[in-house]
């Protein structure tokens, strides 16, 4: 089993994650596809540490995770109280902070 | 020049002739109402306690032999600073005593009269702490002993002569006068302070007996820009071409004012001026012939629009104005004229002061009104203003034996001894002049006393009132007698033997005799023959037939131009105010749309840019997602690129 095709399906995850964050409206989706960013390029992290033998990667992995659990809990707070205000989870209702 | 002698004695106190009315001003100013019962007795008794001790001082110097008759007092250091070192300091000479005895004799029968004249104003107490205040800066300015001192009692004079033109200040025209006589006296104090500028670059001094001893250093160039400079500060002062407007438009003030500031005294700094600056005249003839030049062309100005105009004290403005000519020319023809132009100087202020508080006695008894077409046969009314006017009307117009007579005359014999073309063309302008004179003074003798008695049609003054024509009160009377004891009288008293011109001598040299192309006697005979053959010119024009009360509007070319004061005017409002206008406007322009265009549309530029650019923040989080994914996309591809090419 050669590296790279976990490169291969991190790059197809990550490019699916970008293609939802672009195109869905509910903000939980959208949440859900920056997870799977995430996740596609700790996969990758993991992949290159493997192929040179070395733990750096490995090590930024579990920061990625750390950094995306704590990013869990305020996003999903945020999301909450928008939630609760406006009764809606669509991204695009949310658009006051503008010109 | 005589090089001046410490003055010891009685002069050692001739400060005090600036200090007693100085005195007088600042009691009378800063006293207030307390002071308006007493306030004109304050004014007269400092005047004429000034005039008795300008008296003493004159009998002591006449008994002094004629080197000790230039003497100076030095007060104190005024400004030393660096190089420049002004000393403020009285110079007593035959010339500047002259001028004391002029100003303060003058001065304190006008300070009587305007007891009467004013006792109905309310002020009367500031008029006479503003006449205080004038006699103070104009002894200074014939006092002072350098070109500083002098500026200071110039412009001392001109504040004074503003506050008073002002006086009825709530009529827009003399409000408006007052502001004219400021500011066009304001550009001959240009010329005046550019000469005396010149004078401390040169030769670092401006104390008249350095100046005077140390002239020959100057260049040439220098003393002729000098000469021009200083005439122009004299033609502001004396109303002369081209800055003779305003002088006509003074007297709007009250009358005394006329008689003591724009006729006897005040106006005829500018004679002085250049009389006193007689070493550095003498150096540049071309200087001295734009000096003649200038008095030539006001003399015939000042005639000529005498003849048009309908109002009393106007038309005697302009008299002054061409009055003023004639020493202008006098003191321009150089060491044969300096004393000529003095003696018509003191001449011309006894008899016009006496014309115009005339003008200003018979104004009070007709409801202030000027305009003479609505007087006539007013001398059975005011027998004593019309004897003391008709005195100085035949003085004016160089009657002999009258005192305009030997001054004037002598001017006319000594304009004619100029050499060449300039001989007759002064000579001819002057003796013209002198039927011009003849002409409107006759005009105006006919007009205000004699003939129909015009009011009588008429009834009421414009402002409703009645007209009771009257004689004025004693204390008006009095000053009148005494002018016209001197216009009758000084004249000779003065030319006898030359006694003026020997008593000047100390300060202006020598009168030099001229033999022209045409001798003194028949100068007189051609002069005294023109001046009758104006007046009864004018007594066939008005004298026989009744004029109108109106003023009569269809009228020929000469008369409308000299109604529209020959256009001065319209030539000062056209040469100056109109490019100076255009030259504002050009400049706002370029400010409003230059500088500020420039700050301006910087702002703009970058307000209208921003607001463009802030579009882009539309508040959808999934457009902003997509540019950053594009901006990453790009970092990447220009990674890649760099890496693989």
């Amino acid at each position: 089993m050669t590296p790279t095709y976990y490169l291969l399906l991190s790059a197809l995850l990550f490019s699916l994650g970008a293609v939802g964050v672009l195109v869905r409206r509910n903000a939980i989706v959208v949440f859900m596809c920056v997870e799977l960013m995430l996740n596609a390029v700790n996969l990758t992290l993991v992949t290159f540490s493997r192929m040179h033998g070395e733990l750096d990667g490995q090590v930024m992995g579990f920061f990625v995770m750390v950094v995306a659990a704590a990013e869990v809990v305020v996003g999903l707070t945020i999301i909450m109280s928008i939630f609760r205000t406006r009764r809606s989870a669509s991204v695009d209702d949310s658009n006051l902070l503008k010109y | 020049m005589t090089e001046p002698v410490a003055a010891s004695g009685l002069a050692s106190l001739a400060w005090l002739l600036l200090a007693l009315p100085a005195f007088g001003a600042a009691v009378l100013l800063l006293a207030g109402k307390r002071a308006d019962r007493w306030g004109h007795l304050l004014g007269c008794a400092t005047i004429i306690a000034a005039f008795g001790y300008g008296l003493a001082l004159f009998f002591t110097t006449i008994g002094q032999s004629g080197e000790e008759r230039t003497s100076e007092l030095h007060l104190f250091d005024w400004i030393p600073v660096g190089a420049l070192d002004v000393e403020f300091g009285l110079r007593l000479d035959p010339l500047s005593l002259t001028f004391v005895l002029l100003i303060t004799g003058v001065g304190s029968l006008i300070h009587i009269y305007s007891v009467g004249y004013m006792a109905h104003e309310d002020g009367r107490r500031k008029f006479f702490a503003y006449l205080n205040l004038f006699v103070s800066a104009m002894l200074l300015l014939v006092l002072g002993n350098g070109f500083v001192t002098l500026y200071f009692g110039w412009e001392g004079v001109g504040l004074a002569s503003y506050l008073l033109i002002g006086w009825y200040q709530y009529k827009p025209e003399a409000a408006s006068a007052a502001k004219k006589a400021f500011l066009m006296n304001r550009v001959g104090d240009l010329g005046l302070a550019i000469a005396i500028f010149i004078m401390f670059n040169e030769l670092g001094t401006t104390q008249y007996t350095d100046v005077f001893a140390r002239v020959d250093e100057l260049s040439s160039g220098s003393i002729l820009a000098i000469t021009l400079l200083l005439l122009l500060g004299a033609c502001g002062k004396s109303g002369q071409f081209p800055l003779q407007a305003w002088l006509p438009d003074a007297m709007a003030g009250p009358t005394p004012v006329s008689a003591l500031i724009h006729a006897a005294t005040m106006v005829t700094a500018g004679v002085y001026l250049i009389a006193r600056s007689n070493p550095i005249y003498n150096l540049s003839a071309d200087g001295r012939l734009v000096v003649m030049i200038i008095g030539g062309v006001t003399l015939l100005i000042g005639c000529v629009i005498g003849c048009a105009y309908d109002d009393f004290k106007k038309v005697l403005a302009y008299s002054t104005v061409s009055q003023i000519g004639y020493m202008i020319l006098a003191v321009g023809l150089g060491p044969v004229g300096y004393a000529l132009g003095i003696m018509h100087l003191l001449t011309h202020g006894f008899f016009k002061a006496g014309l115009f508080l005339g003008a200003g006695s018979v104004m009070h008894g007709m409801n202030d009104e000027g305009n003479i077409r609505r007087m006539g046969g007013l001398a059975k009314y005011m027998p004593i203003t019309f004897a003391t006017w008709a005195l100085g009307y035949l003085a004016l117009i160089g009657i002999p034996p009258f005192s305009g007579f030997f001054s004037k005359d002598a001017i006319i014999a000594a304009a004619f001894g100029e050499p060449g073309w300039r001989g007759y063309v002064f000579g001819g302008v002057a003796l013209l002049g002198a039927a011009l004179t003849a002409f409107y003074m006759t005009r105006l003798l006919i007009l205000v006393f004699l003939g129909k008695p015009r009011w009588k049609e008429l009834r009421t003054s414009e402002d409703g009132r009645e007209y009771h024509p009257h004689e004025s009160p004693w204390s008006m009377r009095i000053p009148m007698i005494v002018l016209a004891v001197g216009s009758v009288g000084a004249g000779f008293f003065l030319e006898n033997g030359h006694r003026l011109a020997d008593w000047l001598e100390p300060s202006l040299g020598p009168l030099e005799e001229t033999h022209g192309a045409i001798g003194h006697t028949t100068v007189a005979i051609l002069s005294v023959a023109l001046s009758v053959v104006g007046a009864a010119v004018a007594f066939l024009l008005f004298g026989r037939k009744p004029q109108p009360t109106e003023r009569p509007l269809r009228v020929s070319f000469p008369v409308r131009a000299a109604r529209a004061d020959l256009y001065g005017n319209a030539l000062n409002e056209a040469l100056f105010a109109r490019p100076g206008t255009w030259l504002t406007r050009a400049l706002v322009f370029v400010d409003n749309k230059g500088v500020d265009g420039l700050v301006n549309g910087t702002a703009a530029l970058l307000g209208g840019s921003s607001g463009r650019l802030r579009r882009l923040q539309t508040g959808f989080v999934r457009s902003y997602a997509l540019s950053m994914l594009l901006g990453a996309i790009c970092v990447l591809g220009a990674l890649l690129m760099v890496r693989f090419s």
